[in-house]
């Protein structure tokens, strides 16, 4: 994942680039189904690796695949800030406890009860579905309405000009017109 | 792309199990790994392999937009419905115990049904942004940002 990250930072095609983050996300994946987080594992291949390249490849077609390389200026102090953070983030871990402790204080909020609870209460063999959708179903609520609201605010900005039949409006009238009567004209229909 | 016959042939040969394994994902998320929200990526997976190899036009004779934005709509009122139907049958918001003679039994209920909710909305909410994002003209971006 490393490399891949460099590879990422260096390469100036952003078609490689998109790839690259389709790689990152997949090894993420992998990374997951190691610690036995299936579930996880599973949504970051189908969105990390899928989905999110897709869309970053239908950006692609709307944009430029060449990067335009910015002039490097202050370089000293980006890396003083980088190298900083990334201390403070390490020593941070510093006070974590470590991957696979019985004590950590994450196994014994409310998870002991989830675990010893979920096939009396719930009676699903997959705890994370059952805390997923049941114990914690305000937050997957949250979550859906999010995403609803992704959708929804994409439509509101973008939405307008997906109707085919409007090509010859665009095509029909001048330049300078184009921009407002004509999407107004667009969403009204 | 619509030109490149092993594309054409191999993606048509794809498509129907992406959507069946989408469905599999979908109802067998209680037993297994997976749930609403992977299903639904990966049934707008297999929907977005067929717009990127028929072109947008033609996925949206399948699922016109109208129609994707009415299960985007649904998917969210399924969720909150079964909130309602848990009030409405005597306990708390997205309480699933009543919704069925025995506690167990409202829980799976409950839970099929909300993962059901959630992996419309999901699968709608994917196929709307890359339609949207995939039907725009390129010509049309550069004229709104070629006054910069």
């Amino acid at each position: 994942m490393v490399i891949v990250a460099i590879a990422i930072a260096r390469i100036h095609d952003l078609f490689a680039v998109v790839m690259l983050t389709g790689i990152f996300s997949l090894l993420g994946a992998a990374a997951y189904v190691v610690m036995d987080a299936v579930d996880v594992a599973f949504t970051e291949a189908a969105v990390g690796a899928g989905a999110s390249t897709v869309l970053m490849l239908g950006t692609l077609a709307l944009t430029t695949s060449k990067e335009r390389p910015a002039p490097a200026k202050n370089v000293i102090s980006a890396l003083i800030v980088v190298v900083l953070t990334g201390v403070v983030l390490i020593y941070g871990t510093l006070d974590m406890p470590i991957y696979g402790d019985l004590m950590a204080p994450i196994h014994h909020h409310v998870a002991d009860h989830y675990l010893g609870g979920s096939s009396a209460e719930v009676g699903l063999p997959n705890v994370v579905t059952s805390v997923l959708a049941s114990y914690r179903s305000y937050d997957t609520l949250g979550e859906t309405f999010v995403i609803f609201t992704a959708a929804a605010g994409v439509l509101a900005i973008l939405g307008q000009s997906r109707l085919p039949r409007r090509q010859h409006d665009y095509e029909d009238s001048e330049k300078g017109m184009v921009s407002s009567p004509e999407k107004s004209k667009g969403s009204s229909t | 792309m619509r030109q490149k016959i092993i594309l054409r042939v191999i993606s048509k040969f794809l498509i129907p199990y992406i959507l069946l394994f989408a469905l599999y994902v979908q109802w067998h998320g209680d037993f297994g790994p997976g749930g609403g929200f992977q299903a639904g990526v990966i049934f707008a997976a297999g929907f977005i392999l067929y717009a990127i190899i028929f072109g947008v036009a033609t996925a949206r004779e399948v699922l016109s937009a109208t129609t994707t934005r009415f299960l985007l709509v649904i998917g969210v009122l399924l969720y909150s419905g079964v909130g309602v139907a848990g009030i409405l049958l005597g306990g708390n918001y997205l309480d699933y115990n009543v919704l069925a003679d025995t506690p167990i039994g409202g829980q799976h209920v409950g839970i099929i049904l909300v993962e059901f909710g959630v992996g419309i909305t999901v699968a709608a909410s994917v196929i709307t942004i890359f339609c949207t994002f995939a039907g725009r003209r390129p010509e049309e971006h550069e004229e709104e940002y070629g006054e910069n």
